[in-house]
């Protein structure tokens, strides 16, 4: 479903700033796939999701999904491939529009925007039924402005926008990491039904590696710009937190793994 | 004070026609979140591509429309130099701004100003209709209060739907929050650079009704149009913003403020007497006052303990 083949990403080239975000960076997920990513900061997690997404573009390597080569298309045209949800609980809905138009606007992704209405009556109801599978009491407030919702309620909006049109991939940027534990994992259990429920091919970066190991039937950490541990099915299943460590001491040769990934 | 009251039509009426222009600031500024600079030369496009096809023997309704394609073409420009070539968008519409002196002269002949004698063409509106109605020589409904009022509630009508609409939604997505709207697929620079053309086209058309109404066009017509535009918005918001949420009612509020703008000079004009050489200084200080006045606002609250957090 997604390839990335050598992807090779640096910042400020040439620069005093140069960082080395992605390198020979491999990755292959088969179709409803659910992947944790882990990795310390600078690790190039978030890198590659934004390349993934098309916020920047790669130096080099090629990027596919489903078969088309993405490496090379604008942001808002891979949008229809992909569903976001950002860890800024900001970033994901317009503040200053209706929950119902935000929705609106995440029906027609992948679409061309035209003269016709912006949102219909028919779709009105259908969202009302969506919200309500979020059992936050959204479904009451569909004419309320985004901006009046709390963080926990924007994420658990943005993640049914990003899925209201089925995604042939979804990318979860630590989308939890801002919120309060309790809200957190309201909105954890939230993406496991919506999932589970649409067998989503999902892309789920978390700083938590409980999480980690508790979601998902694989688990890849990146070291340095690329995927240094894959772990998947039964193996993945018994893994514990100790073992994630020892895994990343033998591959990295290094043994800053408790510093940089536990408290990162 | 009597030169006040026999002054006030007039004032209500230039007020409706810089209320348009308003709304076309309205879309950038408000909307899209861009400060658009552009609008002081493509109103007097506006004018001038007006004056000049009207001379040229066109009937109102296609000088108008030429105005108004003139504007639409005018923020095109401003559109492509930011979103094509990476240039900040005030700054952008600074440079058309600039280049459009140039481009406004050529179109009147390389003349500062140009006539348009209300005698010899017909048109929508003009003061001398006005003085006329007053008089009245003419039926009431050519005022100009009235032409232009049912000008400004169409464009708000024909604004209220565009802007419910898939495409008109995804515009005010583009405003609101870049990255959400790329996210969902939506082409964030072509909606920029068509909000950019459709507000610089009510920004022509506003000026095509000015020159009309004043009789003629001239080079500095435009100068100072963006205060006046933002003045209208904030007048109208601290007028009216508790009163109305709808979006109609938001546009139908910048028309107020811009009717409120010029009354307020009118009234420092005559009953002070100012000498009209002071409207530029009495226009920055009215706009620097309501600009303060939300601030000012927050500042006593919040000493006085009474603002609630906005979550």
């Amino acid at each position: 479903m997604l390839k990335l083949e050598n992807v090779w990403k640096t910042f400020n080239p040439g620069t005093i700033n140069e960082k080395v975000a992605l390198q020979r960076l491999n990755l292959e997920m088969k179709e409803g796939d659910f992947v944790t990513v882990i990795g310390g900061n600078g690790a190039g997690k978030s890198t590659m999701l934004n390349a993934i997404a098309g916020v920047f573009g790669v130096d080099s390597g090629t990027i596919t999904i489903d078969g088309v080569d993405v490496t090379n298309l604008p942001e808002y045209k891979r949008a229809k491939y992909i569903g976001r949800v950002f860890q800024d609980p900001m970033m994901g809905t317009a503040a200053t529009m209706q929950i119902e138009e935000n929705l609106a606007l995440a029906a027609r992704r992948g679409k061309s925007r035209t003269l016709r209405s912006g949102i219909t009556k028919a779709e009105r109801e259908e969202y009302i039924e969506q919200l309500k599978i979020l059992d936050l009491g959204l479904e009451n407030r569909m004419t309320a402005k985004v901006g009046l919702l709390s963080g926990g309620q924007r994420q658990a909006l943005t993640l049914l926008m990003a899925t209201l049109q089925r995604p042939k991939l979804l990318l979860l940027d630590e989308h939890t990491a801002a919120l309060d534990p309790k809200t957190a994992a309201k909105v954890l259990s939230a993406t496991q039904r919506i999932v589970e429920k649409d067998n989503l091919t999902t892309m789920m970066i978390t700083h938590n590696m409980r999480d980690a190991i508790a979601y998902g039937n694989r688990l890849i950490m990146m070291y340095e710009g690329h995927v240094i541990i894959d772990v998947s099915g039964e193996e993945k299943k018994h893994l514990t937190v100790e073992q994630l460590l020892n895994l990343f001491s033998q591959a990295s040769g290094s043994d800053e793994a408790d510093d940089k990934l536990l408290l990162s | 004070m009597t030169s006040f009251l026999n002054a006030l039509p007039g004032a209500i009426s230039q007020g409706l026609i810089w209320g348009i222009m308003a709304i076309g600031v309205y879309i950038t500024y408000k909307l899209l979140d861009i400060s658009d600079l552009t609008v002081d030369g493509s109103f007097c496009t506006g004018g001038a591509v007006c004056v000049v096809l009207m001379t040229a023997g066109y009937n109102i309704w296609v000088a108008m429309l030429g105005a108004t394609l003139a504007g639409l073409l005018a923020g095109l420009v401003t559109g492509f130099f930011h979103t094509k070539c990476g240039i900040p968008a005030i700054l952008s519409g600074i440079l058309t701004q600039l280049g459009l002196w140039s481009v406004n002269l050529a179109i009147m002949d390389m003349k500062a100003n140009m006539p348009l004698n209300v005698n010899n063409y017909d048109l929508l509106i003009s003061l001398r209709y006005l003085q006329e109605v007053q008089k009245g020589t003419r039926p009431f409904y050519q005022h100009p209060v009235i032409v232009v009022g049912l000008v400004t509630v169409v464009l708000i009508a024909v604004l209220y739907w565009f802007f419910g609409t898939e495409l008109g939604s995804s515009l005010r997505a583009t405003g609101a929050n870049g990255n959400m709207a790329r996210a969902q697929g939506i082409n964030t620079s072509f909606n920029k650079v068509l909000g950019l053309a459709l507000a610089n086209g009510l920004v022509a058309l506003s000026g095509a009704l000015l020159c009309q109404y004043n009789g003629f066009a001239e080079i500095n017509m435009g100068r100072g149009a963006i205060v006046i535009g933002l003045a209208s918005i904030i007048i109208g918001e601290v007028a009216f913003g508790k009163l109305f949420r709808n979006f109609a009612l938001k546009l139908l509020a910048v028309s107020l403020g811009a009717i409120i703008y010029y009354v307020v000079i009118q009234f420092v004009i005559s009953v002070f007497k100012m000498n009209t050489n002071y409207m530029k200084l009495i226009s920055a200080l009215i706009v620097a006052l309501f600009l303060a006045i939300p601030y000012w606002k927050e500042q006593y609250f919040r000493k006085k303990g009474k603002v609630k957090g906005n979550a």
